[in-house]
């Protein structure tokens, strides 16, 4: 790399590091926010493996978010008096999610393609009903009503809960999830860009272009495909923890469908398959709803003087339509794989 | 007299009610040009399927090297050690013309998950291992400065050549071949011809399905015929052509 | 004994609206191998559009007998439906009919949100009673009862069906309807307009959509802007069971699943009672005695069976009861 790049890359890491103090100083709920936008990008990226490089369409991808929720809230919680340390449990839920994964796509993946779309939406439905009722006859899952003050990460004796000052800066709780997720943030870029270009990428790829081709060629497809699945279940039970670690609370409420909808818009919109283009998406789709919510009710309210259209409406009507017009005008995202790119400079030249 | 290196028996094939392939058996030497001729229809392509596991078949086994095939794994046909193209060529049209070839090398490679995220020796001496082969089949097959070029947008006969490629990079011992010369101008058939020739030279044994009767009969050591399903013919070329079945299935001579 | 009756008389009912949804998605899945996501949808449309109007109707104080005030509500869904039903094909799914497979499924699933999204905006957030006009009569069969709304849903899901059969089987129309589901191309050159009988058949099934949705709403007394999803995926499991693309199976499939849901929701919780199983009667002696209870899982896990159908046909007989091979053409 250039020097102009290190410099280039230096002041990004620098702007992102810098970042929560300056949200803080606008409002400790922005940096809940971007947090929250921050997981939703590491969520995108881990279904990116799975419908971006592998071409398998996962309508229930937020099922595997709530179970890595749901075994983190579990595990440490005043639910069941247990409290283990977040590095036994978030693991454990990225490998409960990942079976999970596994179970479900083993029967479906050798089916076609929209096979597993339907399976997988309904088995994001069969996990929030699981999630509802299992609080009967035994207590699980505590119901609807969901499972409360969770524990919070704590790492080296530092907790999440208090502002701690280093250096004369105050860290509040949310600017050091803040730090944590973006350290996962970038292992979850890392990981897509190396799978991307390797053996295993390679075969994803070729089985979303042709998938009896692919067979020709000697792939093994179904395990292949399973790798893919399981992998991008796993990373949703990762987020799923930390989802539990940040909020202290969770509910079958937070998993609905709409969830794996947005994150599949995220995916979609930016542009399958390109992790540049897939994170774009999901800060486009995070950000543009906040936004909107600051915007259209104060707007709304004084042209109509009350709220005609609900900003959660606006929010799901934006995701919904994403899906639709990117399908309609530009089915390869806003931001396309580098491939395309490549394509269009070699036809220049 | 060579090897034997592949012995298809008693293959059978229906579609609903229609009879694909009858009882077909062939045997395939080490190191032959073997050409696959027959009218429009007469089960040549659903042969190749059946042979590379990619459609179910309704009898019979094919050995491949004294050992059965198994035939319910495509990839497992793959990794014994065929390789094919299609009729239609079907590449991979997103990924670019070395991608392609490197997926070939899939089946002869180990690296894993975790060996790519880590990036470990193991992997990345074994990538630029698979680059490597791939530039040098690209080379092979004369296409080597379409390199970074999306397949889709690749001429019609530089597809052929890089679905060939692909083909190759799997380290086949017999690479099957489908109507490669289908829609080729006389020039790039010429060439086609070369290519073969020099794969044989190099040690494989190559199964050619073509239409050109002219191409099959130069350059095969042996064909066989097949006409609604059944084999009626196999031998060298010279007798083939003289084979009254042939000439009647050709000509349509016994029909109406 | 009585239970199992009832429970067949209430499977049956719930059956007949799963066909009529169910043939929706086989018809088009049959032609154009796309799953309409959105088809669900069209039901919960239908059934608030009739809501809507016997409403209003109601509150105009007109004296109109009940069954024509039902009659106008399903009158004026179909339309509408057939209307929405176009418009998808039209505007969302043509212009992608050459595109990648993932792209007419990712659009559906978007036109699915949209379209819940302005039912919310229309009809709002809470989920709304539908009006019980219809004399509801109950009649005493082998100790279940069977109500006239049950008797009404299906003996017009009967007849509907067994009118479609005779279009699809009998007509012109439906003969072009089957010739192109089963090759296009063919059927172009044979001088079928394709585009416009792939658009009639979701016109077709958006109609039947709307039916359905008005007897969902009879028959359960509420309609809610979610209730299309959980009835779509309902009625695909039961598509796929009947074997996907094929007429008589969605309708097969439609009212096994009814009866498997309904047997299911009525069985399950008697099955998973742990207090019934020795060993385990054991070790809950204190919540069991007094012919206590401790059910696994009961009857709120109905909407479980659907779903698990599903899974059970796509392993053991993915091209369903009737159907044909459904794995990738080579």
């Amino acid at each position: 790399m250039s020097t102009k790049k290190w410099i280039g890359l230096a002041l990004v890491a620098l702007a992102l590091l810098a970042l929560p103090l300056v949200l803080t100083s606008v409002g400790t709920a922005w940096v809940r926010i971007t947090n929250l936008a921050i997981l939703f990008i590491f969520l995108a990226l881990g279904l990116n493996i799975v419908v971006g490089m592998a071409g398998l369409l996962d309508l229930g991808y937020i099922a595997f978010f709530a179970v890595g929720a749901y075994v983190y809230a579990l595990l440490a919680s005043p639910h069941f008096g247990l409290h283990l340390p977040f590095w036994v449990i978030l693991p454990l839920g990225a490998l409960f999610a990942g079976m999970a994964g596994a179970i479900l796509g083993a029967p479906t993946l050798r089916l076609r393609g929209d096979y597993l779309a339907i399976v997988t939406l309904g088995f994001g439905e069969i996990v929030r009903i699981f999630l509802n009722n299992l609080s009967q006859p035994f207590n699980i899952t505590n119901g609807p009503k969901g499972i409360t003050r969770i524990d919070g990460l704590n790492i080296a004796g530092m907790d999440f809960v208090n502002t701690h000052t280093l250096f004369g800066i105050p860290f509040t709780g949310p600017a050091k999830y803040y730090y944590v997720l973006l350290i996962l943030l970038l292992l979850v870029i890392v990981v897509n860009l190396r799978l991307q270009k390797s053996r295993i990428g390679r075969a994803w790829v070729a089985i979303r272009e042709d998938e009896l081709a692919a067979k020709a060629a000697g792939i093994n497809t179904r395990n292949m495909k399973l790798l893919a699945f399981a992998m991008g279940a796993t990373f949703g039970g990762i987020a799923g923890g930390m989802f539990s670690a940040m909020q202290g609370f969770v509910s079958p409420e937070s998993f609905i469908l709409h969830e794996s909808i947005l994150v599949l818009a995220m995916v979609v919109l930016g542009g399958m398959g390109n992790v540049w283009g897939v994170i774009a998406g999901a800060m486009l789709l995070s950000f543009v709803p906040e936004l909107l919510r600051y915007t259209v009710d104060p707007v709304q309210q004084m042209l109509f003087g009350k709220l005609l259209i609900d900003p959660e409406v606006l929010r799901m009507l934006i995701f919904g339509g994403a899906l639709v017009l990117t399908m309609r005008f530009r089915p390869a995202g806003l931001w396309p794989e580098s491939r395309h790119k490549l394509e269009m400079s070699e036809n220049r030249s | 007299m060579s090897v034997v290196l592949l012995e298809a028996r008693n293959i059978g094939k229906r579609f609903g009610g229609v009879q694909a392939l009858k009882d077909v058996s062939l045997t395939i030497r080490a190191q032959e040009i073997y050409g696959l001729i027959g009218p429009n229809g007469a089960g040549k392509t659903t042969f190749f399927n059946v042979m590379t596991g990619l459609y179910p078949r309704d009898g019979g086994e094919v050995l491949f090297g004294g050992v059965p095939l198994e035939l319910d794994t495509p990839y497992l046909v793959a990794q014994a050690g065929i390789a094919r193209t299609f009729q239609n060529i079907r590449l991979f049209g997103n990924m670019t013309a070395i991608e392609n070839v490197m997926v070939g090398r899939h089946v002869r490679t180990h690296a894993g998950v975790f060996g790519a995220i880590l990036r470990t020796p193991g992997q990345r001496a074994e990538e630029a291992a698979i680059r490597r082969r791939a530039e040098e089949l690209l080379h092979y097959v004369g296409i080597p400065h379409r390199a970074n070029d999306l397949a889709r947008n690749l001429s019609y006969g530089d597809q052929r050549r890089l679905e060939i490629a692909r083909a190759l990079a799997t380290e086949p011992q017999l690479l099957a071949l489908d109507e490669p010369a289908a829609g080729m101008n006389a020039t790039e058939t010429v060439a086609l011809r070369k290519l073969i020739e020099g794969l044989r030279a190099d040690g494989l044994t190559v199964l050619l399905i073509e239409h050109d009767v002219k191409l099959v009969m130069g350059l095969c050591d042996r064909v066989a015929v097949l006409d609604y399903g059944e084999k009626i013919a196999e031998d060298v070329p010279g007798v083939v052509q003289k084979d009254p079945k042939v000439i009647e299935a050709y000509l349509g001579a016994g029909g109406d | 004994m009585e239970i199992f009756v009832q429970q067949i008389i209430n499977g049956l009912t719930a059956g007949s609206v799963y066909a009529l949804v169910a043939l929706g998605y086989t018809m088009v899945y049959g032609i154009i191998q796309l799953i309409n996501f959105a088809h669900g949808e069209v039901v919960m449309i239908g059934g608030m559009v009739a809501l809507t109007v016997i409403t209003t109707l109601v509150g105009m104080g007109l004296p109109l007998p009940p069954i024509v005030l039902v009659l106008a509500g399903i009158l004026a869904a179909i339309p509408i439906c057939m209307a929405l039903g176009y418009l998808l094909e039209r505007a969302a799914y043509r212009p992608l009919r050459h595109a990648p497979r993932l792209a007419p499924l990712i659009t559906a699933i978007g036109m699915s949100m949209v379209l819940q999204q302005v039912a919310l905006l229309i009809w709002g957030r809470d989920p709304k009673a539908f009006p019980q006009i219809m004399e509801n009569k109950s009649f005493i069969i082998a100790g279940a009862s069977i109500t006239s709304v049950q008797i009404a849903i299906i003996l017009m899901s009967v007849l509907i069906m067994a009118t479609l059969t005779w279009f699809v089987y009998r007509t012109r129309f439906g003969i072009a309807i089957r010739a192109t589901a089963e090759n296009v191309n063919v059927a172009a050159l044979m001088g079928v307009d394709a585009n416009r009988t792939i658009a009639a058949t979701f016109v077709i099934g958006a109609g039947l959509a709307a039916v359905a949705g008005v007897m969902y709403g009879t028959y359960y007394g509420i309609t809610h802007y979610t209730m299309g999803f959980m009835l779509g995926l309902k009625a695909f499991s039961a598509a796929v069971l009947g074997g996907i693309g094929n007429l008589a199976g969605a309708m097969l499939g439609g009212i096994l699943l009814g009866l498997v849901e309904a047997l299911g929701a009525g069985y399950i919780g008697e099955f998973t009672d742990l207090c019934r199983w020795p060993l385990v009667d054991g070790l809950l002696v204190e919540r069991c005695a007094n012919g206590g209870h401790v059910v696994l899982f009961g009857s709120n896990y109905q909407d479980v069976f659907a779903f698990m159908v599903l899974i059970l046909v796509l392993v053991f007989r993915p091209s369903g009861l009737l159907g044909e091979r459904v794995s990738e053409r080579a």
